[in-house]
């Protein structure tokens, strides 16, 4: 029988502690399958957006942003100081007085549903850009952030002139400006969950931007100067640190939104004043598997709980609780797939997992990774090779986790599992609760009235039961304890932005 | 928590026991969401060159090239073996089918046909489609077809002795047709698409692994619903626990509604992402198909010539 | 010769027991007019509000586990125990000044208010909750529940009214509460938790602790074991050094504005949207499949 030949490439897993290899390890070498990017044009340099314009910045000061798999400049950018976010501050106030409390519901509505219909019609190009300015798999930011982010906007579209249904024997208000500070993983995604819940509820936003991934807000930008968007309604500063600070203090904006670290957000709330505030900040979520689950499609959630965007996710399963009896297939399962994910250049269509976003993100995980070795637990970990530019992270677990460990304690934001184990319900709702967070947990089970019981004894604000890392726009997002307080996402979303009176 | 326990690869110590409840003690639940979606999934995968042209290939390999109608006559089935033997003519490179599949009566032609191909000769058997008729005949069917040269056959499970809980008479009969297969090879047909759930796939794809199967296969072609991405998953994931159990390597057929180069490659990507590079290979996996092969040869011209293709080029057999 | 009056001992009130302040301190509480004392309160300290809190954190399973029927069951309970000893709560607000017609309407409204507040138990869920229409093949569903330990600073006046209009809805939602009582007027709260005692009401659902605000509130707020704080009773000058101690652990912090809005209001003195406010909201998801 004549054989067709595959060139073949040896083995992709190897062992780095105790076990054996993978028992699949040759490799089918997928031809590179890059995303075409001749179609983007990437400006040489980005203003702050304000007031309907592109302006240079007061601060006179523009800092490089970079391509975390390549570490290649992509642009410059300007970066927003306290009197520019002042001047945002001014433009979002008087566009807030003057024009849009006065522009109808559903005249605003129709705004929103234009930012929407715009991001579908340069999905590709936000998609890629996406990908090169964060470093997260062309797949994801194509079938994912981008789709969502348009959809986003969809759902909150038609909620601004039905907002008197959402609240019974109330009458709702605008706010007024709203200073929004969004994080570097989901870099679109999350400027669309903060901007269009506010702008459907009325309000004017200054949003500032992660300051490793500000390109595509500020094609965003761009789209809502292109939608029409009264001048000064949106607002975009990109920045660090000061710049989201000098927003926090301005005096007159009313209320801010922030999603990212639990240590930033306790600053935030220290100097937010009386403004109106909510807070999405990290997690340390449980991904808890039953002995009765659906194995296979368990370890996929796993995958996709923990490798999913590099790990750069707070809803990230990162402690997995495996009950005792089925720890050995699940471990070994696990083995054999993380052996299987593709990591490299994330424009390839066929990559898993991509760049991590900065080298200081890189660090931070090879640190806590360390601790995981040096706190005696057993790591696995693909030996897929790295490129040699860029910053990157192999898809790893550790197993023999102690509860006490610094990597099931600390949220590491990155492509890291600890995997712990437990005996009865009761034991892996106990432990699963043994944090100070509180933002999501997933739950593996085919037993409904398990699922019910556990969901509902879990302190979590997102419960995935059978499935992991699912978003949708109508399901509100937000968590319990120190992964903050407030609700992104659906009708209960929309309180955030509204006064009720 | 000790780690020697968490690994243990002691497959070569474990016995290969036959017996339904071995089979159950691999039945799990499975999650229908989940399945089709790690299936879609895998289905973006985007083969480009060289690994397009390598899978188009090793698809083309795997290929029962089959025809299974009332219709068919000694004239069909030549033809379709000169496909088989020689999917194009003018491009040596392109390998020949895995085998030629038909009724049991047309056996002595494709034989005659082949000559001494290395392409292998299927049969379907055990009252296919349906399977409802006497087990003796079922014995008797495949015994006389493996006597007139089939190399493979293609048993249909009992899906109404299966549905009704009779599992037992499932696993008996599929035993004692491998025993009558001899040195031929078994292919059982779940006919999936009559099993009404990816956990009823699995239970049944247990089964058949423990009772002998050496291939488990999806689909008769003669129900609406053929061959699917997850359900195929479902099955690979079956003969991957089957394999940690036992050692065993089973090959995998999915049949029905495979009528695309794009799909052939959806299912090798799941097949490789599932169960590696071991697997990919006609020994252990087959398309069953008979509209493929062309599409296969269609989408490896527009490679060599970068224009897309016409059906006129290609002959039908 | 006239008989002598037996006076109350006016104790704290944790854990469903009477215990007097482990600090054994205690503060003269006076009439508005006369410089009469009226009794000697409890001056908690510090480990009175944290042997409250770990009461209520032990009590909070028992209280939230328990049905939104027999939470409603409860409350109402209490509403009727307040109403058969509504002479002595009027003679409490009474002894410290309140005129009779004053002191009558703010037990009234109490009352009342508890009811209303008993009648939500099994509503707010279907007001709050929801079935959430994602774009794919999974049922979504949210969910309320409660945040957990809520420490209550109660206002000063109306001293019963004003307590029990912002416990009440922490104890809907299913939370359990801490409550640091008016400092100047904490009798008729006190006797409240008299009535709570008989009321049905599990041990550490609801704990009372009267004392020198200012030596209590600090400790309430910056307690890492509690999850919301309702600041309602703490001036407003204060409100933003009570934020920091609060975030340590990302409280969550309410306050109702009495500069605002009266407390007799019955729209906005009492509402769903104040259960809301101590509440989580809880999302799942699950995959609908065959």
């Amino acid at each position: 029988m004549t054989k067709a030949t595959l060139p073949v490439k040896p083995e992709t897993l190897e062992r780095l502690s105790p076990g054996p290899a993978s028992a699949f390890g040759l490799a089918w070498d997928y031809s590179p399958a890059p995303e075409a990017v001749d179609h983007v044009r990437i400006k040489p340099r980005y203003e702050l957006f304000i007031g309907g314009q592109f302006v240079a910045p007061q601060s006179g000061r523009y800092f490089e942003t970079i391509n975390p798999a390549t570490e290649d400049v992509l642009s410059e950018v300007a970066e927003g100081d306290d009197a520019d976010v002042d001047r945002a501050v001014r433009e979002a106030r008087k566009a807030y007085e003057k024009i849009w409390r006065k522009v109808t519901p559903s005249e605003r509505a129709k705004y929103i549903f234009r930012i929407a219909r715009l991001i579908q019609e340069k999905s590709r190009a936000l998609a890629v850009v996406e990908t090169m300015n964060g470093g997260k798999p062309i797949k994801e930011s194509r079938d994912i952030d981008v789709p969502l982010a348009a959809a986003h906007f969809f759902y909150y579209a038609g909620w601004a002139d039905k907002l008197e249904y959402a609240f019974p024997n109330r009458n709702v208000a605008s706010l007024g400006v709203a200073g929004q500070i969004i994080p570097w993983n989901f870099p679109l995604l999350m400027a669309a969950w903060k901007i269009a819940p506010a702008l459907a509820c009325g309000n004017t936003v200054v949003l500032k931007p992660a300051e490793t991934t500000p390109l595509t807000s500020l094609m965003l930008a761009e789209i809502i100067q292109e939608a029409e968007l009264p001048p000064g309604v949106v607002n975009i500063v990109p920045g660090g640190p000061a710049t989201g600070m000098a927003l926090v203090n301005h005096p007159d904006v009313n209320k801010i939104a922030f999603t990212g670290s639990t240590e930033v957000g306790k600053k935030i709330r220290a100097s937010a004043g009386s403004k109106k505030l909510t807070l999405e900040l990290g997690g340390k979520a449980p991904n808890i598997v039953f002995e009765d689950a659906p194995i296979d499609q368990a370890v996929e959630g796993i995958v996709n709980g923990i490798y999913f965007n590099q790990g750069h996710v707070c809803c990230a399963g990162s402690r997995l609780f495996v009950q005792e009896s089925i720890l050995e297939p699940v471990v070994r399962k696990l083995r054999e797939r993380i052996g299987t994910l593709r990591l490299g250049d994330p424009l390839d269509k066929n990559t898993d997992i991509g760049a991590i976003n900065s080298r200081a993100q890189l660090d931070k995980i090879t640190e806590m990774v360390a601790s995981g070795s040096e706190e005696g637990a057993a790591i696995f970990q693909s030996s897929c090779s790295l490129p040699d530019k860029g910053f990157w992270f192999r898809p790893t677990f550790f197993t023999g986790v102690a509860q006490s460990n610094r990597i099931a304690q600390e949220e590491i934001f990155g492509p890291v599992l600890s995997v712990l184990t437990f005996r009865t319900p009761e034991e892996a709702i106990e432990r699963a609760n043994n944090t100070p967070f509180g933002l999501s947990a997933g739950v593996w089970t085919e037993k409904g009235s398990r699922i019910l019981k556990v969901a509902s004894k879990l302190r979590a604000g997102v419960v995935w039961a059978n499935t992991y890392n699912k978003f949708d726009p109508s399901s509100p997002f937000g968590g319990y304890k120190e992964s903050g307080f407030g609700r992104e996402g659906g009708l209960h979303g929309l309180r955030a932005y509204l006064e009720l009176t | 928590m000790s780690e020697t326990a968490v690994i243990s690869y002691s497959r070569d110590s474990l016995p290969f026991r036959r017996s339904l409840s071995d089979a159950y003690s691999l039945t799990r639940p499975v999650d229908a969401v989940a399945v089709e979606e790690r299936a879609a999934s895998l289905a973006k995968r985007s083969l480009k060159k060289d690994a397009k042209v390598s899978g188009l290939k090793l698809a083309m390999s795997m290929i029962d090239l089959t025809t299974l109608e009332g219709k068919d006559t000694r004239g069909k089935v030549f033809a379709l073996c000169q496909k088989a033997m020689r999917p194009d003519p003018s491009d040596r490179t392109v390998p020949h089918v895995a085998a030629v599949c038909v009724f049991p009566a047309m056996i002595p032609f494709v034989k005659e046909a082949l000559g001494s191909s290395e392409v292998k000769i299927a049969s379907v058997a055990t009252g296919f489609p349906s399977g409802q008729t006497y087990s003796e005949i079922k014995i008797e069917e495949t015994r006389r077809a493996v006597a007139a040269g089939a190399h493979e056959i293609d048993m249909v499970i009992d899906r109404g002795a299966f549905l009704s809980g009779d599992d037992q008479k499932v696993f008996d009969e599929i035993a004692a047709v491998k025993e009558a297969c001899g040195p031929a090879h078994l292919k059982v047909i779940l006919e999936t698409g009559e099993l009404g759930s990816y956990d009823q796939i699995r239970r049944a794809s247990m089964i058949a692994m423990y009772a002998g199967g050496d291939f488990i296969k999806t689909s008769t072609g003669k129900i609406g619903v053929g061959a699917t991405l997850p359900t195929t998953l479902v099955m690979l994931e079956a003969i991957r626990d089957f394999h940690h159990a036992t050692g065993k390597e089973i090959g995998m057929k999915p049949a029905g509604g495979v009528a695309n180069s794009k799909l052939a490659l959806a299912y090798l990507v799941i097949l490789y992402e599932t169960l590696g590079a071991t697997w990919m290979t006609p020994d252990l996996f087959r398309f069953g198909a008979s509209s493929l092969a062309n599409d296969i040869l269609m989408q490896l011209r527009k490679e060599q010539s970068g224009a897309y293709q016409s059906g006129d080029y290609f002959t039908l057999d | 010769m006239s008989r002598l009056n037996v006076r109350k001992t006016y104790k704290l009130y944790i854990n469903g027991e009477f215990p007097r302040t482990e600090s054994g301190r205690f503060y003269p509480v006076r009439a508005v007019k006369g410089d009469e004392v009226l009794a000697n309160a409890c001056r908690g300290s510090r480990k009175d509000v944290r042997n409250a809190i770990a009461a209520a954190r032990k009590a909070f399973p028992v209280w939230s586990g328990k049905t939104a029927y027999n939470r409603g069951q409860i409350l109402y309970r209490i509403a009727e125990v307040c109403e058969s000893r509504k002479s002595e709560l009027e003679g409490e607000l009474r002894s410290l000044g309140a005129r009779k017609s004053v002191a009558r309407e703010e037990v009234e409204q109490t009352i009342d208010r508890w009811v209303y507040y008993a009648g939500w138990c099994d509503k707010y869920p279907q007001v709050f909750g929801s079935v959430n229409p994602v774009a794919g093949p999974y049922y979504n569903f949210t969910v309320p529940e409660p945040t957990g330990v809520v420490g209550t600073i109660a206002p000063e006046l109306p001293s019963l009214l004003g307590l029990v209009s912002r416990i009440a809805p922490s104890l809907v939602g299913g939370n359990t509460v801490v409550a640091i009582t008016s400092e100047a007027a904490p009798l008729a709260a006190i006797t409240l938790g008299e009535i709570l005692a008989t009321s049905d009401v599990p041990p550490g659902v609801i704990n009372l602790i009267s004392g020198f605000k200012k030596e209590l509130v600090p400790w309430l707020t910056s307690h890492m074991d509690v999850n919301a704080i309702d600041l309602t009773g703490v001036a407003e000058a204060d409100v933003e050094k009570m934020k920091i101690l609060a975030t340590g652990n990302m409280k969550r912090i309410v306050r109702f504005d009495a500069e605002k809005v009266s407390w007799n209001d019955t729209r906005l003195a009492q509402s769903p949207y104040a259960i809301y406010d101590f509440l989580e909201m809880k999302t799942v998801w699950h995959p609908m499949g065959m």
